[in-house]
């Protein structure tokens, strides 16, 4: 076998000045003969670490032994064997946080770690073009409510219709796919992708209705009578703003707003869409996570020449993923470091033109370990901007939890539910993802996902067992 | 899909829907609304539940025809579908026996009030309601909204029907011949505005229904922010009903216009 290489084997991509123009996928995937090439890189260890710091614990030795083996089936056996949305993982998961950064290989000496979520991907992409068999199974094992359509409820729905339940999935928006659908943009995450990770689990004989909004449409009493169980998996979606003077200008968005303006109702082709969203010159994005990159990169493709990200800490303390962050350079978006924006300027008709902010320094640790930003006396600065967008985060909706207040909440309003098992305060209603942990990411949804669709399965076996017994 | 049971003009530019949908039929309760998209190219438009029929499982909807969606979706017919339908949607209105209520609409608006009035008469009140519309052939519903009311007077600013004048020459008659103890104002911005000062100047609390631009309806983007006694609040889950006095309505009437630009492009668009 030819010497490893010490770095992964290069995804193609599309050049930075071309896609700052374009929706379309950056990263283009491997070809079969690079992910061979890349395969052959694993150290195939015994007791393999990357096993364990993915959140569904994929046999990754496994899987990666088949494609080097050519056999892309089995490869595709055995990833469905522990996750349902593959192709999406494979794209957004931050690997270098979890699988990746375990990787013998990369612990070595001057080498890179397997190229884990890229083989990911090119399995899910292959398999998402084979035929795949419609079950519809005869379902009498009970009947299950999962509510939001999400990754935690996607991953839940597919596994209990695996071991044979009949699950519906209630989701609000008129597509399913939460923030998969209206969060992470097309030039990451292609919609198609999705819909037909999604179509596959449907093709298992998961019923999803869109157009529900729980606690509204249906309430959850309706839910409890006619389920054996129910999962709520509705998220985080409540955007925050920082609520700084000027904030309801127009022109100043949530991230939520203007990515859902974007992605889910394709603002982007307006007009032969009917969802308008402004093209302007000059964007401010506010944050550091994952969701501003997506906000910033997106304005840029709808034409912005300047947009520039605010962030009150610096690089090192960046919570998005590293790549996404060189994306973003390469596209030409710019930094203001350690700035925060204290006010909305506005003109007389109640539109942004700049973004007043103020420097920042670093002071003592916080709670969650980063040192804590404090604001610089007098070193104010104005950036010019026709559109902000706030990208400081989400809270719980509280659409379903206003009308469900049966259900316990921690003190941070989301609900208090045992991460071990998803159990809520309610027998038989189970909660995961980030309407548990707070915004969070898919793959952890996807594990909460996991955890709940076992726990289900039990719940309603315990239950079947213990009426035949008093019967 | 949605299918549309019933379709007719009740004015040139106004139309009324009664659409399929059950699950809304059976929970929609007055002052709450619905977000529709007419296909897979559409926004998601909110408009007011008018009213329902639990037992043919319909609701009925009124829109007045300004821009490209409302124009596509008053050539659907009875029989064609609607892609989506979703609701009811926002807090519904509190109703209660609270003695005598006053209740104002205004063009359109008087197809969002008019479940309030029917539930407010139906609860035991003493209802006044006040029509306003320019013409005649705009005071929509007029004879369902007298079948709901004590006393019902119209103003239209031709005199075309009723008195000549505006909503709230009346509404200063009424304060001053009733102890009206709540009151509702729905129509233009504008309008809910002055009806709030007026009411203001008897001290009758006034609630208003705002109709700000929206997308999701369920509380996850804030498109729909208002400023409500200095705070934000989603009108999609907050609201949409407020009082009248805590709206900042300099500030609400401003986001309203902010896609004046791409609504009058895409409406030309669409005429062509």
């Amino acid at each position: 076998m030819a010497k490893r290489s010490y770095t992964k084997t290069l995804m193609r991509e599309q050049a930075a000045e071309i896609r700052s123009h374009n929706f379309e996928e950056v990263a283009l995937g491997y070809s079969l003969e690079e992910g061979q090439q890349e395969a052959a890189r694993c150290l195939q260890c015994k007791q393999a670490p990357c096993i364990t710091k993915c959140p569904v614990m994929i046999d990754i030795p496994s899987f990666i032994k088949a494609i080097e083996e050519n056999e892309m089936g089995q490869a595709q056996k055995i990833l469905s064997r522990y996750t349902n949305l593959p192709a999406i993982c494979g794209r957004v998961c931050p690997q270098e946080k979890q699988c990746e950064l375990a990787c013998r290989l990369g612990r070595s000496k001057k080498f890179e770690p397997v190229a884990i979520g890229k083989l990911e991907r090119l399995v899910a992409d292959w398999a998402l073009e084979q035929p795949f068999e419609v079950n519809r199974s005869s379902a009498d094992k009970g009947r299950v409510a999962i509510v939001g359509s999400g990754p935690s409820g996607l991953t839940t729905a597919g596994d209990l219709a695996k071991l044979g339940y009949d699950v519906t999935i209630y989701e609000a928006l008129h597509e399913p796919g939460g923030v998969l659908t209206y969060g992470i943009p097309e030039f990451r995450l292609p919609k198609k992708i999705v819909k037909k990770e999604i179509d596959r689990i449907v093709g298992q004989g998961v019923k999803i209705e869109t157009n529900v909004v729980v606690g509204k449409t249906i309430t959850m009493e309706e839910i409890m009578d006619n389920y054996d169980a129910c999962y709520l998996s509705v998220g985080a979606g409540a955007p925050k703003f920082q609520g700084i003077e000027g904030t309801s200008l127009s022109g100043v968005y949530s991230s939520s707003e203007y990515l859902t303006r974007v992605n889910l109702m394709h603002g982007y082709q307006f007009p032969t869409y009917d969802t308008p969203i402004k093209k302007v010159k000059n964007v401010v994005v506010i944050g550091g996570g994952n969701v501003a990159m997506d906000a910033a990169r997106s304005a840029r493709r709808l034409g912005a020449e300047n947009v520039s990200i605010i962030y009150r800490r610096s690089l090192e303390e960046l919570p998005a993923r590293v790549e996404e962050y060189h994306h973003s350079v390469e596209e030409g978006i710019d930094y203001h470091w350690l700035s925060n924006p204290i006010e909305y300027l506005g003109d007389d008709q109640g539109n942004l033109k700049a973004v007043k902010c103020i420097r920042m320094e670093l002071g003592d640790p916080d709670d969650s370990g980063r040192r804590r930003p404090v604001s610089v006396p007098n070193s104010e600065f104005i950036i010019e901007a026709n559109t902000a967008i706030e990208a400081i985060g989400q809270g719980a909706n509280k659409v379903l939890l206003d009308t469900f207040p049966k259900v316990a909440l921690n003190q941070w309003g989301y609900i208090d539910a045992d991460e071990e098992t998803c159990a809520t305060s309610i027998p038989g209603i189970f909660a995961g993802g980030d309407i548990v942990t707070g915004a969070a990411t898919v793959i952890l949804a996807m594990g909460a996902g996991k955890i709940a669709a076992n726990q289900i399965d039990h719940y309603i076996q315990m239950k079947k067992q213990e009426s035949e017994v008093t019967r | 899909m949605f299918k549309v049971i019933k379709r007719s003009e009740l004015a040139p530019t106004e139309v009324e829907m009664i659409i399929e949908a059950p699950r809304i039929a059976t929970k929609a309760l007055a002052g709450q609304f619905v977000i529709l998209r007419i296909d897979e190219f559409g926004e998601r438009i909110p408009l007011t539940i008018v009213d329902t029929n639990s037992e043919k499982g319909s609701i009925r909807l009124i829109f007045q025809v300004i821009g490209k969606s409302t124009a596509q979706l008053a050539r659907i017919r009875a029989g064609e579908n609607i892609k989506d339908l979703v609701g009811p949607l926002g807090k519904a209105t509190e109703i209660d026996n609270y003695g005598n209520v006053l209740l104002v609409g205004g063009g359109v608006g008087i197809a969002a009030l008019f479940p309030i009035i029917k539930a407010m008469k139906k609860a035991g009140n003493h209802v006044t309601t006040i029509l306003g519309a320019k013409t005649a052939e705009l005071v929509l519903l007029a004879k369902e909204c007298q079948t709901y009311s004590d006393e019902l007077i119209i103003m239209t600013d031709d005199g075309s029907l009723g008195t000549a004048g505006i909503v709230t020459d009346a509404m200063e008659k009424i304060f001053q011949q009733q102890n009206i103890v709540k009151a509702w104002a729905i129509g233009p911005s504008k309008m809910m505005k002055y009806c709030t000062l007026t009411a203001q100047k008897y001290q009758v609390p006034i609630y208003v229904s705002l109709n700000p631009i929206m997308i999701d309806g369920t509380g996850m983007c804030g498109g729909c922010r208002v400023t409500i006694a200095d705070t934000i609040k989603f009108a999609c889950v907050d609201g949409p009903e407020f009082l009248g006095n805590e709206v900042n309505w300099d500030e609400f009437s401003k986001r309203m216009k902010q896609y004046q630009k791409e609504e009058v492009s895409a409406f030309k668009r669409y005429q062509k």
